[in-house]
């Protein structure tokens, strides 16, 4: 019994070895690049006013009576480098940075109001020196504009998709409807998390039977699917009537969404969180081929959640690449590595149904959505420090 | 047994070798490693599927003993929900509790027959002021603001069955209802997410246990502190969702388990938090709030439910008696 056990974990050390690689090293000249700051009602006080290039740690102790933030930024006393919010009263909270030689101001905003209590703070140059560069904003602001654009265009395809699929439904061209059906999903499933993030919406269109609560309604595009792919006994088919109701209805909330979309802007921790995120819904619904449970057609949605998490990374990956090299390049391989195994699960028409996969292939998949999705965590942490 | 006596009259090693041995043998050397055992009454004791008395104490059947409710992220697992009876050991050592267990269910065969069982470690909750927090397995002190021994007026309150709640199970008084529920954690996925995320979704520190609006493990929480984006424990938070301030004052008794039962066919951990909880009556306990939390709670992200069960346990028994005696009678 307790030796395939022990294999399993040998097997899995060489891989954690490998993700945990991106750690910065632990401060080895000393402790100046850590200094605490001690947040008071009417105080800011820094073990230190200065500190070398590199990696640096604020211990942030809240030891006033209000909700206090810190702050590190740049010299001209507005642009965020780094910053900790949200630390209450007797608590700590640690910010760490990668900050460049330069003369910065620190501040802490004991009940977050106003521009807070501010110090000069100077980091001196080091051979720990963080490379800068001068196209960081102009990066920050390109992934932005193309991840909103993203959005945007997989928006409007929803819409369209969800017309054309409503019809043929209602229309009773059942066939034609379940053909479409996992290419209307898609454009959900790529932006799913910020489709998410509407939570009247989401329940409405995107509940599984499971989910329900005791009297809620069950609407959206698994109950469609049901109806579509219906189980071989003990399930009445929706009458006409009852098909225009539940079309009308989802074409309705994708709708909406799709006009609260159109105005969402987005910030980079957002775009990071997003692109993670996805990776977890890959993690806990289609893999295990819960999200589709009748039509099967779960591994459509795993590729377009990838694919979404994908443009997310990529629209970041140039400040990555630069604060971060070896993030970059293992989550690169990652997204690669993953891409391989669902390119051999393509067919002419899209994907094989997950109920045709075996055991060895969705451990396969399990394995590599593991693999991406532990770097991936890191991604936030980096793309803001 | 809970005096650390073998199961049967004649012991594990002491009898004619030609018989199996009355006592199982597994606990030879360990003390009674504070066993206690308790026992309790599932609905299906009472009625039948469909609804036929079965035992012929249908009449004294509580009000609040039904199949519980299906929640959201509710997905039960049959062979892991339910059950007629229940008998829960709980010991200083696994081996120990694991031996109570096996032996009653042997003594049981021909009147009764397991249908399911859940091994638990490292109690999740404290239950008295003089017990230290331990620690669930997504890694937070669990059982701070439990509800204590010590606490007497609220133990009477909100855990004991209290003479007159309930006119035809009188024989309830003293006793309590105890809610069996199996969360699946999603260990892999939750070991993703940041620091700050993780305490958000808790509504604690991770380190001390104190709540995000400040202080240390035991300062009461400030549910109205702003923080910098609404209240600094987020409205989503597991802490407020279920705390009594928002629940209309209803508390219950957690005591509740960790489990790892091996791996998943996926390889992720097979592993959770078997919560269990005593109260009063859970139609105006357990169930409002187990709803609440499926609603709204940052943390049902995170689990899923695959184990169910609800038991009424009868009050504790005097030299001579048996259990839920006032019941058979
Ligand atoms: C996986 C499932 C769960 C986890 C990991 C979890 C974890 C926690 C933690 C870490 C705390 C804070 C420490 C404490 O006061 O004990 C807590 C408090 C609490 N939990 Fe849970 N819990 C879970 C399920 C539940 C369920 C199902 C209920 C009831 C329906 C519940 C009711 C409570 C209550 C009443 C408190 C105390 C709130 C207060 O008064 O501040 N929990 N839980």
């Amino acid at each position: 019994m307790r030796k395939p056990a022990l294999v399993a974990l040998l097997l899995a050390t060489p891989l954690l070895a490998a993700c945990t690689e991106n750690v910065k090293a632990a401060d080895d000249s000393g402790d100046s690049r850590t200094v605490s700051v001690t947040s008071t009602d009417d105080g800011c006080e820094l073990s230190s006013a200065q500190a070398p290039s590199g990696t640096l740690t604020f211990d942030v102790t809240n030891d006033g009576s209000k909700v206090t933030e810190f702050y590190l930024l740049g010299e001209d006393g507005q642009r965020i480098v780094g910053e900790v919010e949200n630390i209450g009263p007797q608590l700590s909270r640690q910010l760490v940075v990668s900050a460049p030689e330069g003369d910065y101001v620190a501040a802490c905003k004991p009940g977050m109001e106003g521009d807070g209590i501010r110090a000069d703070f100077t980091v001196t140059g080091s051979d720990q020196e963080p490379s800068v560069s001068a196209g960081d904003q102009q990066q920050v602001d390109q992934a932005l504009e193309s991840y909103e654009d993203y959005v945007q265009d997989q928006s409007d395809q929803l819409v369209a998709k969800t017309r054309q699929f409503v019809e043929l439904y209602t229309n009773g061209e059942d066939d034609a409807a379940r053909a479409l059906y996992p290419e209307a999903r898609v454009h959900w499933e790529r932006i799913e998390t910020v489709a998410e993030s509407f939570g009247d919406l989401d329940p409405k269109t995107d509940a599984r039977e499971a989910d329900l609560e005791p009297g809620q309604k069950w609407t959206g595009w698994h109950r469609i699917e049901k109806d579509l792919w219906p189980p071989a006994t003990g399930y009445t088919p929706l009458s006409t009537k009852q098909r225009a109701f539940y079309a009308d209805d989802l074409l309705g909330n994708i709708e909406t969404l799709d006009g609260r979309v159109q105005k969402l802007t987005y910030t980079v921790d957002q775009i990071a969180n997003g692109s993670r995120g996805l990776l977890e819904e890959v993690a806990s619904g289609k893999v295990t081929g819960e999200e589709e449970i009748w039509s099967h057609t779960d591994l459509w949605d795993f590729q377009a959640n990838v694919d979404g998490a994908r443009v997310g990374y990529e629209g970041l990956e140039p400040i990555v690449e630069h604060k971060d090299p070896e993030l970059a390049q293992t989550l690169e391989e990652r997204f690669a590595a993953l891409q391989k195994l669902l390119d051999a699960q393509k067919t002419d028409d899209g994907f094989v149904s997950y109920d045709r996969l075996s055991h060895a292939e969705v451990r396969q998949l399990a394995n590599a959505v593991n693999a991406l999705a532990e770097p991936l965590s890191e991604l936030t942490a980096v793309v803001v420090s | 047994m809970t005096r650390g006596l073998p199961a049967g009259r004649i012991g594990p090693t002491e009898g004619a070798v030609d018989l199996p041995p009355d006592d199982t043998g597994e606990a030879i050397g360990l003390s009674a490693s504070g066993l206690t055992i308790t026992f309790g009454f599932g609905p299906a004791l009472f009625r039948d599927a469909r609804g036929r008395d079965r035992f012929g104490i249908a009449d004294r059947q509580p009000e609040a003993l039904r199949t519980l409710p299906h929640f959201p992220a509710d997905v039960l697992d049959p062979e892991r929900s339910y059950g007629d009876l229940c008998v829960q050991a709980c010991a200083d050592d696994p081996q120990v509790a694991v031996h109570a267990i096996r032996n009653l269910a042997r003594i049981g065969f021909g009147t009764v027959a397991v249908r399911w069982s859940q091994l638990g470690f490292g109690r999740t909750s404290t239950t008295s002021t003089s017990q230290s927090t331990p620690r669930n397995l997504f890694g937070f002190k669990d059982g701070t603001a439990n509800v204590k021994a010590e606490e007497t007026s609220d133990v009477a309150q909100h855990v004991w069955v209290a003479d007159g709640d309930d006119a035809k199970a009188a024989w309830l008084a003293g006793g309590s209802y105890l809610v069996a529920r199996r969360f699946n954690m999603n260990i892999e996925i939750w070991d993703r997410q940041s620091l700050g995320d993780q305490e958000d979704f808790i509504g604690r520190t991770k380190a001390s246990g104190a709540p995000l609006s400040g202080g240390t493990e035991f300062t009461e929480p400030d549910f109205s502190m702003p923080g910098s984006d609404g209240p600094v424990i987020p409205r989503d938070a597991h802490v407020r969702v279920v705390h009594p301030d928002f629940n209309d004052g209803v508390r219950m008794l957690r005591r509740g388990y960790n489990f790892v039962d091996g791996s998943d066919p996926l390889g992720g951990l097979n592993a959770g938090l078997f919560f269990i909880a005593f109260m009063r009556n859970p139609d105006t306990q357990f169930i409002p709030v187990q709803n609440r939390m499926a609603k709204v709670d940052a943390l049902m992200e995170y689990v899923k439910v695959t184990g169910s069960a609800l038991f009424a346990v009868p009050p504790g028994i005097g030299a001579g008696e048996y259990v839920g005696q006032a019941l058979f009678a």
